[in-house]
């Protein structure tokens, strides 16, 4: 069970929250200009790392906000929470929030 | 050294302290004509038939662990093909039909038991997309048919069939061919049949890199050196990705944690298999009498081998549900292994972007009912340079032309 620090109400477990994958996809400006590869790799290819990986998640039982959160895919650890549209963090800078 | 009833009695003299190894336990050597990277049945089972149908023999195995210590020994063992769209449907039905002979073939028991594998419908719609599914499946010449609650309830005396609880069974698909088989035995049995054709198995050996030169593979760096090859194959489930991105591609996978458990042992008491994907959970019971349960993953992505404890809740809760008989037996062991899940639900078993490297993933949830068969197209897609007809349709391609295989609510159960 992971406990999961919602910006805004803070930490709860993770059966309140969805998972909703890679995070920092940005959808193209002109989508009808990508080739097909382009526009694939936009939709379903992902770098799916071992190690440090960024993610949404959505507090669905909650406040019902999505949020990023920088997780490692190994040690399940969650090393930094941050909001959505705000830059990364750099990952050796952020705070390791055991759990 | 053949198995047989007078192999056994012979060793039985013997207090069974003669049985050869079965398999060799080789040095890497500098070069091979292919390399399969992942020692899972999957691997195992290409390099078997790359050498028992295509005549090549200087293959290696390259295993990060031990055999069949992945996916491979993780899985709940159930084996279908009951899938509705006829690519997945022909590719799973053949490697279904080659498990059917597969004890003969490779001289070892892997203990097929074809017990019947019941999918069950909850709701009016289930019961629909089940009857469709079932009409498609037999177009394609799979025995398949549809059950009445009662027809179920004869079948499965110990499945709550009453009509008042909060997910009825209304109806099941059921595929008398369907069944589970020992998991570890198809393991080792490819790796005993490869082993004898000349094929090197190599444990303990963690591929680190891939080299190429002019868009080509060149070969594989190893823990324990590298390893020269002319064709590469990869077949490493969770991985998958992980090795693509060393050969500087990307993959439309993710990684999850799928877990498992076992019960206690008890009296033989569940003889099929029962699986229903609206509670979701599935359930046969093992020959030592372990029931043996499955659910879906954990949703997020991981490479951790275990997974979060609401998944084992909604799974036993979905388990007591249909089988309130179930409800006082204790769990004995639990454990995950790392999916690849793919956007549509199915395989990828393809060339890729680099000459001679070719990767076989994507497998999800489902890949052990479709061991044979996957290494017995994988192992053609090298041989050939080019796929076989089995397997033309799961390409990486089919992400940028669209010709997606969606088996996600088409399956019987979506991985």
């Amino acid at each position: 069970m992971l406990l999961i620090e919602c910006p805004w109400c803070g930490p709860r477990e993770e059966s309140e929250f969805h998972c909703g994958g890679e995070a920092h996809i940005v959808r193209p400006l002109h989508p009808e200009q990508l080739s097909d590869p382009e526009w694939a790799d936009y939709l379903f290819m992902r770098s799916n790392p071992k190690g440090p990986h960024r993610e949404r998640w959505v507090h669905e039982a909650g406040c019902g906000r999505w949020f990023n959160v920088e997780r490692d895919t190994v040690t399940h650890e969650i090393t930094a929470v941050y909001r959505m549209g705000g830059p990364p963090p750099n990952p050796s800078a952020a705070p390791g929030r055991k759990r | 050294m053949r198995y047989s009833i007078f192999s056994l009695a012979r060793n039985a003299f013997g207090h069974h302290e003669g049985w050869p190894a079965a398999w060799r336990s080789p040095e890497p050597k500098q070069s091979y004509d292919v390399v399969i990277v992942g020692g899972g049945g999957h691997g195992l089972a290409t390099a078997y038939y790359l050498a028992a149908l295509h005549g090549i023999r200087d293959v290696a195995v390259i295993e990060k662990g031990w055999l069949g210590g992945g996916n491979t020994g993780r899985n709940t063992t159930i084996i279908r093909s009951n899938y509705l769209w006829d690519e997945s449907a022909h590719l799973y039905e053949h490697s279904l039909k080659l498990y059917e002979g597969l004890s003969r073939e490779l001289n070892f028991n892997i203990m097929l038991s074809q017990r019947g594998v019941l999918n069950l419908a909850h709701n009016l719609h289930d019961l629909r997309e089940l009857s469709r599914r079932v009409n498609a499946i037999r177009l394609n010449g799979i025995d398949s048919e549809v059950l009445t609650p009662v027809q179920i309830k004869a079948m499965v005396p110990i499945l709550d069939t009453s009509p008042d609880v909060r997910y009825p069974v209304l109806g099941a698909s059921l595929q008398r061919r369907g069944g589970v088989a020992r998991h570890d035995a198809v393991a080792w049995g490819f790796a005993r049949g490869a082993d004898a054709r000349g094929v090197d198995v190599i444990q303990n050996c963690e591929v680190t890199g891939i080299r190429q030169r002019n868009g080509a593979v060149e070969g594989v760096e190893t823990s324990r050196g590298y390893i020269r090859a002319r064709k590469v194959g990869v077949v490493v489930a969770g991985h998958a990705s992980v090795l693509a991105a060393m050969a500087g591609f990307r993959l439309p996978i993710e990684s999850h944690p799928l877990q498992a458990l076992v019960s206690e042992p008890i009296k033989p008491i569940h003889h099929s298999v029962v699986m229903s994907n609206a509670v979701h959970v599935y359930v046969s019971q093992s020959d030592k009498g372990e029931l043996v349960i499955g659910a879906g993953i954990d949703g997020y992505d991981s490479y951790a081998q275990r997974g979060s404890f609401p998944v084992i809740e909604d799974q036993m809760g979905a388990l007591v549900e249909l089988f309130p008989i179930f409800s006082r037996l204790k769990m004995l062991r639990h454990w995950a292994g790392i999916v690849d899940t793919c956007p549509d639900a199915s395989p990828i078993i393809s060339k890729t972007p680099v000459k001679h490297l070719y990767f076989n993933c994507g497998w999800g949830t489902g890949g052990f009912k479709a061991t044979p068969g996957s290494g017995w197209v994988f192992a053609h897609t090298i041989a050939h340079d080019a796929p076989h007809a089995l397997n033309a349709a799961f390409t990486l391609d089919r992400f940028s032309t669209g010709a997606l295989i969606d088996e996600h609510g088409a399956a019987a159960v979506a991985h």
